[in-house]
């Protein structure tokens, strides 16, 4: 009979517990966006206080919910909300494929794991070289969305008496921090290639595309990984 | 359904949907080599595109402002070895001093 001890599994809580440490500091901006976020939305013209946190729990990527909550205040239409959020959630397609076999699980299990990846928490579980960490993930991607949704209720709550998150400078801590990321994930010629051609392609794109396109866009650039290796 | 709810409805199904496509479908199966070798180069690429984007990207324009000041306090600091949490705290701490400075 085979014993359930032959292969330790000493990593799973620690790297669930160093994920969520790992976060942590990105956890009070995640935390002070999401009270922008609420703020945005409760006040006139907004999608309401109780769909903003209903979106919080439920969609958890604070840049297509910045998008789709904007368009809504600047009187776009419902269809051109839709259309800008799930653009810009497109890139989640390649960052799941990417992150699939490290998840834990059935395939509900898996499907619920797999609302946890945002861009912080798969960038924080990232090894190199195409590997991750699902449980760094996990950890990393409960605090974050904890942090998300606190700071909606909170935004939505306390609209009036709270200010913005950019005169604390918290828009300038996420790209330091993927810049700290991306330069951890750099192992081969070819890496530092798919990253210049991604920085281009989202540079050029940017003032022509539709917000969040170039981001997907730049996945092309790990196409590179098709030449001659 | 008012505008709002179907927004939240449409959004957050299609989320849901997008971020499990890949764990779901695929499962614990390896890819082909071919396809880990894009999927090795998804993660510096991408990275690549949050940096330019949360940098410079505000809508659909390219703008510079105190965001980019601390970008290159960030540079320097991982340039000096420092860990990543100091990193992002200075970027941060000297983009809102250029903010007190009247940069935008």
């Amino acid at each position: 009979m085979r014993s359930p001890m032959t292969e330790t599994p000493a990593t799973p809580t620690l790297s669930f517990r160093e994920g969520a440490t790992t976060a942590l500091p990105l956890a009070v901006a995640v935390g002070l966006f999401g009270v922008s976020f609420g703020v945005l939305s409760a006040s006139g013209g907004g999608i309401g206080a109780l769909p903003a946190v209903v979106m919080s729990v439920t969609t958890f990527a604070g840049s297509a919910q910045f998008a789709a909550a904007a368009i809504v205040a600047a009187g776009g239409q419902p269809i051109a909300a839709i259309a800008a959020a799930l653009m810009l959630n497109a890139r989640y397609v390649p960052i799941g494929v990417s992150v699939a076999r490290f998840l834990p699980g059935g395939p509900l299990r898996r499907f619920l794991l797999a609302q946890l990846v945002i861009d912080e928490s798969w960038a924080i579980a990232s090894k190199g070289d195409g590997e991750f960490d699902g449980h760094r993930l996990i950890g990393a991607g409960i605090l974050l969305w904890l942090a998300w949704v606190g700071g909606t209720v909170v935004g939505v709550i306390g609209r009036e008496a709270l200010g913005d998150p950019a005169v604390l400078g918290l828009d300038a801590a996420f790209p330091a921090l993927f810049l700290a990321l991306l330069i951890q994930q750099l192992p081969s010629r070819t890496a530092v290639a798919a990253a210049i051609l991604g920085g281009v392609i989202t540079l050029a794109l940017t003032p022509v595309a539709p917000v969040g396109v170039p981001i997907s866009a730049a996945a092309a650039a790990a196409l590179l990984g098709l030449a001659r290796r | 359904m008012s505008d709002a709810w179907l927004i939240v409805a449409v959004v957050g199904i299609g989320t849901m949907l997008i971020k499990a496509s890949g764990p779901v479908l695929l499962g614990g199966r390896r890819l082909p080599p071919r396809a880990a070798a894009v999927v090795a180069l998804l993660a510096p690429a991408l990275l690549a595109a949050l940096v330019v984007s949360a940098s410079v990207g505000s809508d659909s324009q390219l703008v510079a402002d105190a965001r980019l000041i601390g970008v290159g306090a960030a540079v320097l600091m991982l340039a000096l070895r420092a860990p990543i949490l100091l990193v992002v705290v200075v970027a941060a701490a000297t983009a809102a001093l250029a903010r007190v400075a009247g940069i935008p």
